[in-house]
């Protein structure tokens, strides 16, 4: 069995290491279970690339949490596939397929073809940062951010890839657009792609 | 129904925030000063959930149009009604009357809470004005109308803001102190600068030295954390926070309202928590 870090974040808050984004998630899904079950009392469940934070818990819930069992990563409890229609028309495109080494339709291939999962969410509400690309396929951020990206750009940024859902300064390489509305008050959940969500890109 | 006179540089909405979204990227929001919010919510008869007005620096002035009973909590600032300077805490407002909260002199944010709560269309269970996502009502500009609601709740009792101008705060390390090599933070003041604001106070003083250099993933942080970007001087979270963060957190400080009143110019210095 692997022993888990667990840090303390202040007096009601809880910072579990893990390995990689996979881990997390399933970190996550048991996480929410456990709330779910009323096994856990917790305000906010947060996960980020590597860690997930709980804010609002007794902090004597550390001695707890390092005696529940690991979950397992390997098992595929699938989360819901959302698929967002894309023009792949982005102004970086280029610059990305000649970091990738391969031609323009190549990248919006691989693109396509890749099932994201999102990994956490954060920089403004509903952008999520999408894994799937893997290392082999990151890319620098822009050196100089642009003062503006229109509201459901598609960018790229590190291995992960997101999606703005409203218009705002950025940094992320931009290789598409959609339509999509990401980030809706009405909506329970107000967010399209949260935590665990599976994404596919697909050619509009 | 209310309507404003004078809105001042940011007087927002203000209620207890916007709990439970941090996982879909939305700042928890709500007063800076939640224990002015609490003090000025109770002295009106309202339960603590009620929106009020925060105001920033320079207060603000309001027309009512129909009789009200208003308290004025926070920030010290002189308080006016119809141009006359008044004295207590909970105002009686005639209708048509001018009530006018000034400038600030000890503190930087005011909290006016009207018998009956501001009442708004609540954005994700809450009414605050969150200055870093948008969400919420927009900041108030003049001639801005607002409702008036129905809440009740027994007249109740609350601690006044605590207001100084030499702050010492309560701190737990972590969760990445071990990113840093230094002291600075618990030998040395650091002194708010005016780039503070809903956001976050940001520190000026001895830079921390870091242990580890390089960038840190992204993850979650929470209210009152200590963030260290590049450039080594601290800037602590306050509620229109981000819900994740790429510099390293050395600590969290313990209670960030006395952080609300704190104007620039301050000192602050961190006591070690265990």
């Amino acid at each position: 069995m692997v022993l888990m870090r667990v840090r303390r974040v202040g007096a009601s808050a809880l910072l579990i290491e893990c390995r990689g984004g996979e881990q997390v998630e399933a970190w996550r899904r048991e996480l929410w279970r456990r709330r779910e079950a009323g096994e856990l009392q917790v305000a906010e469940i947060v996960p980020g690339a590597h860690t997930i934070l709980l804010d609002g818990v007794d902090p004597g819930l550390v001695q707890e949490l390092v005696t529940w069992p690991p979950p397992d990563s390997i098992s595929r409890d699938q989360g819901p596939l959302v698929e967002v229609p894309t023009v792949f028309d982005g102004e970086d495109l280029a610059d990305v397929a000649r970091i990738w080494n391969v031609s323009g339709p190549e990248a919006i291939d691989l693109l396509a073809g890749t099932e994201f999962t999102v990994a956490f969410c954060g920089f403004a509400p509903g952008f999520a940062y999408m894994r799937g690309l893997g290392e082999k396929f990151g890319v620098p951020r822009l050196d100089t951010p642009r003062p503006r990206v229109p509201t459901g750009s598609v960018g790229l940024a590190g291995e992960y890839c997101g999606i703005y859902p409203t218009a705002s300064p950025g940094g992320w390489r931009l290789v598409g657009r959609t339509a999509k509305t990401l980030f809706d008050v009405r909506e329970e959940p107000p967010a399209l792609l949260g935590p665990g969500t599976r994404v596919r890109l697909v050619p509009a | 129904m209310i309507t404003v006179v004078r809105a001042g540089p940011l007087t927002t909405i203000q209620d207890q925030g916007r709990p439970g979204y941090a996982h879909l990227g939305v700042p928890r929001s709500g007063a800076l000063d939640q224990r002015a919010l609490r003090r000025a919510n109770a002295l009106v008869g309202n339960p603590p959930s009620a929106a009020a007005l925060e105001t920033t620096l320079l207060g603000c002035a309001l027309r009512f149009d129909e009789p009200a009973r208003v308290a004025v909590a926070g920030a010290q600032a002189v308080v006016k009604l119809d141009k006359v300077p008044v004295e207590a805490e909970v105002i009686e407002v005639p209708a048509g009357s001018v009530l006018d909260v000034g400038r600030a002199i000890h503190g930087v944010r005011s909290y006016v809470a009207v018998d009956g709560g501001l009442d708004v269309e609540p954005v994700l269970g809450s009414r605050s004005t969150d200055t870093l996502s948008g969400l919420g009502p927009p900041k108030l500009v003049n001639g801005t109308t607002l409702a008036v609601g129905f809440l009740q709740s027994p007249l109740g009792a609350a601690d006044k803001s605590d207001i100084s101008g030499q702050l010492e705060l309560g701190v737990w390390l972590g969760p990445r102190d071990d990113w840093f090599s230094g002291r600075e933070l618990f030998d040395t003041a650091y002194e708010v600068t005016p780039m503070s604001n809903r956001v976050g106070c940001r520190l000026k003083g001895a830079p921390l030295t870091r242990a580890r250099h390089g960038e840190m993933a992204s993850e979650g942080v929470v209210l009152g954390a200590i963030q260290v970007p590049a450039d080594g001087q601290p800037l602590i979270f306050l509620a229109d926070h981000p819900t994740t963060g790429g510099y390293p957190v050395v600590g969290v400080v313990d209670d960030v309202t006395p952080l609300a009143q704190a104007r620039p110019g301050s000192t602050v210095r961190f006591r070690e928590l265990h």
